[in-house]
């Protein structure tokens, strides 16, 4: 059998063989004790021709609701945003997509620069001194600030609000339970934001306040007391931002007092796919710099005194620092972050506020229109705050079936908060982008009033 | 090539003592090893640091080093005029001292490698 | 396009003019809201300072150029052990672009989502078959993620069945340093077992330190040498009788698959890189994909959701009380999952069996060929790599780093280096079954030239490479002062002091 992956012929092997000086393929795999090795064929499904291959991938790829045929109202963490076509074309060039990490700059300067102007921008956008080269996601990128903020104060308390996205507060937990840290939820209050009583209540101790901007309810924290608090407590104020593109609008939340910023840059244009993969970041202060997990790329001059790039202060990674690494990360999210930095170059300075501001207006016409056509049944804007594009309605007798009955109509209604928030089982999180056209949300608000109205 | 007057620990540090005070620094061997020095985590001024224990971090670009007191004190000054050049760790390894430690117990030093021993240590 | 070598790309805000555009936006179709009604007052953002404003086509031509400067696999072999730089097939990016896999949302409900499911099901199935470990999680987003997730099950599986994590992990001095950092990050004090002299882990050191207090063990097999651990089965029973567990760090599962399954060593719990064995692309440095794969013991301690069988379909499952938690949000790297279940689908079993016997052929037969003009410390049968030293060439003043430099004026990527750290000088050479014996030929003429250099030209060598258009940064001054960002008003990016007149 040949492959089309695998170019030596059975003459090429023979002479191989020869050269080595074995007789046989299984000569080589002598080494591996006979009663470890594998008789016969692993059980998986016999090769499939790339045209078969294709058709069954495509087949599959229908039983799912896309976006191009679906009305979605999705946000929780993932935002579907327009990327200009010409990303996705430079994403498949082979020099980027097929290369390996930077370790050797003199013949990777593409990624090194993409990678230096991504921090850049990175840095611009969430308001902070230094950001890094990537994490794998917003949530591990959020736990991994909560970790620094840990090594720099020296204690083992995280607050972390409930408005925070309940997936992110749930690997904190994860990689909290064993390290032996503390994690305390501070509840929200009836605008939906973080109760600042509680919060106060709950500092004393405290490494890091974790808080997300704008939060899950899509409601807007504001960072300046709660950044103040975290400071007169000793602690280190980490915003988590899920949806980028608020930044377009909002005030970055390093000019406001915050420390550490833990971002997911999905909304800059990345593909939904399903949950991943994604591009986590953590911008921070510059006394945060030592403490940084993740690659760094820096300005550096070659033997010839010529401007490049490469990737430094690796003493506090894993492959060197080891067991007292800042962080076990090795491989990120490279492309991801190549892919996030041309969006940001793209909309730029203009762009990305008009996008953002496309975004609110529409997010605010669909809550009105909601209104228009449920509020006889009893539902009503859930928090009454500011938000951004995403808003909670609520006073649905049972959310999650208001939301699987629009299924049929080949609308996703947003997300069932009941799920992670069990007293907000008449609630759902609608998020509604620039993708979202007058006609659709129309649809959406007149299916929402006949759903509320059913009993 | 080491200084007679300086003692030495295997961890290839050196403790220069005069007046009951320890200047503290890392060997030509330990700089060779490391390649270009670029960053160095001194300790706090007033710390009570003893001996054996980990006391800083010096860096090149590929290796990690801790810096561990020869001697038991009280960490009097720190030289952060090196921190801030440390490549002077490679250029004058023994002129360059770190830490300055107010010694708790002079006899410790004694015991420490002469600079023959640390000789033959570094070969 | 200049041809200078001295020349620089500009950065991007340097190409930034007031009132150029690279977006299209649409018109509005709802009318405009209040803006100063909704936020609140000082969170409104007057601004994003430094973000520049380019022209669509002044953008493409900056990232292509950029392209320029970069090798990659699809222009030349990178012989980098335990990377497993293979081949990444086309036909890969086309399907995890298919409208309904790359556009779908993670959230949507599970009736909806079938086919991606049935897609994340179908792989850990194959996974499972491929490693002989049945409970299969493809959660983690990349190799050292997996091996935190992996260490975190073993951890929960000793409180469930002892009471008692145990505070101690094993780790060969061979080992990739995320083995003891992930070790560290899961509350474990690592201690390091010394390999023997054939580069083995030594059993005598192993049961020297086994105990009661050791969680686990933690190796690579095979091993980052090159070698098969042929004791891994003594090593396991060691360490299971001492009611410990055995963590496999499956990086290079290339040398294996449809071979061996480390399920049959004994081992408990392993990791994958789906960005190594199983063709996804590096990216330049990620998205990768670290899927675990474990016994049937540790299945119910996977991180969530996991996919579960529902009728004529599948769902996520979240609600698993002795599973270890959350390790990402949503799914782990669908994406990339997408893209190794068309390779393996591709191959079958057969292709399998060709990929490892064509990697472990490759690397045999480029220590045969290089025999004799470099030293090679461990030189019987190796698996997928080989490891030489720079042993012969140090008479000669010359380093693994000169050696690796003037790979790159032949046309390759070096091979990796100083690593693992227990041969000094290490070159860890993995061609893969990527490469046929052409390229594989023109390798070792490098390698051979490169060598004959060393006796001759050592002083060129140290200035390697020499025909690319950067050569070895002072990587020391950019440490010392580090600029990791651009400022406007800079000079250019690094602010290093004047230059240096040419």
């Amino acid at each position: 059998m040949t492959h089309r992956y695998i170019p030596n012929t059975d003459a090429d092997i023979r002479r191989m063989l020869e050269a080595i000086g074995v007789g046989s393929i299984d000569d080589l795999f002598a080494p591996v004790p006979a009663a470890l090795r594998l008789d016969g064929d692993v059980a998986i499904p016999p090769a499939m021709s790339e045209p078969d291959l294709l058709r069954h991938l495509e087949a599959l790829a229908r039983r799912n609701a896309d976006a191009s045929t679906w009305s979605m109202f999705l946000g929780g963490g993932v935002y579907r945003h327009f990327a200009p076509s010409f990303i996705d074309q430079l994403l498949l060039r082979s020099e980027f997509y097929t290369a390996y990490t930077p370790y050797q700059p003199e013949i990777s300067q593409g990624t090194l620069q993409a990678i230096f102007e991504f921090q850049t921008l990175v840095c611009q956008l969430l308001g902070t001194d230094i950001a890094n080269a990537s994490m794998y996601d917003g949530s591990t990128a959020a736990t991994e600030a909560a970790l620094l903020a840990t090594r720099m104060t020296r204690r083992d308390r995280i607050v972390i609000a409930r408005t925070v996205h309940p997936h992110y507060r749930q690997v904190l937990a994860t990689y909290a339970a064993n390290l032996g840290l503390e994690v305390v939820e501070i509840g929200y209050g009836p605008d939906g934001t973080v109760d600042m009583g509680m919060l106060d209540a709950s500092l004393a101790g405290a490494a890091a306040v974790v808080f997300q901007y704008p939060n899950y309810f899509g409601a807007i924290e504001d960072p300046r007391p709660i950044a103040a608090a975290a400071r007169a407590a000793g602690a280190l104020g980490v915003a988590v931002v899920t949806e980028p593109v608020s930044l377009g609008l909002l005030a970055a939340p390093g000019s406001l007092g915050v420390d550490v910023v833990a971002a997911e840059m999905q909304g800059m244009g990345l593909p939904a796919s399903y949950g991943g993969p994604h591009c986590g970041v953590i911008g921070a202060a510059e006394k945060c710099l030592r403490q940084m997990p993740g690659r760094l790329v820096g300005a550096a001059r070659d033997a010839e005194g010529r401007d490049g790039f490469v990737l430094t202060l690796a003493t506090r990674e894993q492959h060197i620092r080891r067991e007292k690494a800042t962080s076990n990360i090795c491989t990120n999210s490279g492309l991801m972050a190549l892919a996030a930095g041309m969006f940001m170059a793209a909309y730029g300075r203009e762009g990305l506020p008009a996008l953002a501001r496309l975004n609110f207006d529409k997010a605010h016409y669909a809550l009105r229109a909601i209104m228009k056509e449920a509020s006889g049944a009893g539902v009503r804007a859930g928090f009454g705050g500011g938000f951004f594009n995403e808003f909670v309605i609520r006073g649905l007798d049972n959310a999650a079936r208001v939301r699987d009955r629009l299924l049929e109509e080949r609308l996703v209604a947003g997300i069932p908060l009941g799920v992670d928030y069990p007293e907000l089982q008449d609630a759902l999180l609608l998020c509604v982008t620039e993708l979202n056209e007058a006609g659709e949300i129309d649809r959406l608000a007149s299916a929402l009033g006949a759903a509320a109205s059913r009993p | 090539m080491y200084p007679e007057h300086y003692r030495y620990t295997n961890d290839h540090e050196w403790v220069s003592v005069a007046e009951g005070q320890g200047r503290v620094g890392v060997t030509d061997y330990a700089q060779k090893q490391l390649g270009d020095i670029v960053y160095l985590e001194l300790p706090e001024v007033g710390r009570t640091v003893k001996q054996g224990e980990v006391i800083g971090t010096i860096e090149s670009v590929k290796a990690v080093s801790e810096i561990f007191a020869p001697v038991s004190g009280q960490v009097l000054e720190v030289n952060t005029a090196l921190a801030e050049r440390p490549e002077g760790v490679n250029h004058d390894p023994h002129g360059s001292w770190m830490v300055i430690v107010k010694l708790s117990d002079p006899a410790e030093a004694d015991r420490l490698l002469t600079a023959s021993q640390y000789g033959e240590l570094a070969k | 396009m200049s041809t200078i070598p001295d020349s620089r790309e500009q950065v991007i805000f340097e190409k930034s003019a007031a009132g150029r555009r690279g977006f299209s936006l649409p018109a509005s179709d709802v009318p405009a809201a209040d803006l100063q009604g909704s936020i609140p007052e000082g969170l409104l953002r007057p601004a994003i300072d430094g973000f520049p404003e380019i022209a669509e086509n002044d953008l493409v031509r900056h990232y292509v150029r950029l392209s320029t400067w970069n090798y990659s696999v699809d222009t030349g072999m990178y012989p980098l052990g335990s990377c497993t730089m293979k081949y990444n097939p086309k036909v890969n990016e086309a399907v995890a672009r298919l409208r309904g896999l790359g556009d779908l949302h993670p959230l949507v409900p599970d009736a909806v989502a079938q086919g991606a499911l049935a897609v994340m099901h179908a792989l850990q199935e194959m996974l499972g078959a491929i490693t002989g470990l049945p409970a299969v999680t493809l959660q983690p987003a990349a190799g050292a993620h997996g091996e935190l997730t992996g260490m975190m099950m073993i951890r929960k599986r000793l409180l469930a069945r002892d009471g008692r994590p145990r505070s101690i992990v094993l780790v060969p001095d061979s080992a990739h340093g995320t083995n003891p950092s992930s070790a560290h990050f899961c509350g474990y004090e690592v201690r390091e077992i010394r390999s023997n002299e054939r580069g083995n882990l030594s059993i005598e050191s192993l049961a020297a330190v086994m105990s009661d207090q050791v969680a686990a063990l933690m190796l690579t097999n095979p091993n980052t040498l090159g070698m098969f651990e042929d004791h891994i089965a003594d090593a396991a029973c060691l360490v299971h009788d001492k009611g410990g567990l055995v963590y496999c760090d499956g990086a290079n599962m290339n040398a294996l698959v449809g071979k061996a399954r480390p399920g049959d060593f004994g081992v408990d719990v392993l990791h994958l890189n789906l960005h190594k064995t199983f063709s996804t692309p590096h990216g330049g440095g990620g998205p990768g994909s670290g899927p675990i794969a474990a016994t049937a013991a540790l299945e119910p301690h996977l991180p969530v959701p996991v996919v579960v069988r529902e009728g004529e379909g599948f769902r996520l499952a979240g609600d698993r009380p002795q599973s270890i938690g959350r390790v990402k949000a949503f799914q782990g790297n669908f994406g990339m999952v997408v893209r190794a279940y068309a390779y393996i689908r591709s191959l079958g079993p057969e292709g399998l069996r060709l990929t490892a016997e064509n990697a472990v052929l490759n690397a045999n037969y480029v220590r045969a060929r290089l025999r004799g003009a470099y030293d090679i410390p461990y030189d019987r049968i190796n698996m997928h790599e080989v490891i030489l030293s720079d042993h012969r060439q140090n008479a000669h003043g010359v380093t693994t780093l000169d050696i690796a430099k003037r790979l790159i004026d032949h046309g390759f990527h070096p091979p990796t280096i100083y690593f693992p750290l227990i041969v000094h000088g290490a070159l860890m050479i993995e061609p893969t079954e990527s490469e046929g014996i052409a390229e594989l030929d023109r390798f070792v003429a490098a390698m051979l030239a490169i060598a004959a250099e060393a006796e001759t030209e050592p002083e060129k060598l140290k200035k390697a490479p020499l025909t690319t258009r950067r050569s070895r940064f002072d990587e020391a001054a950019a440490a010392r002062k580090p600029v990791l960002r651009w400022r406007p008003g800079d000079a250019s990016p690094s602010s290093l002091g004047p230059r240096p007149s040419a």
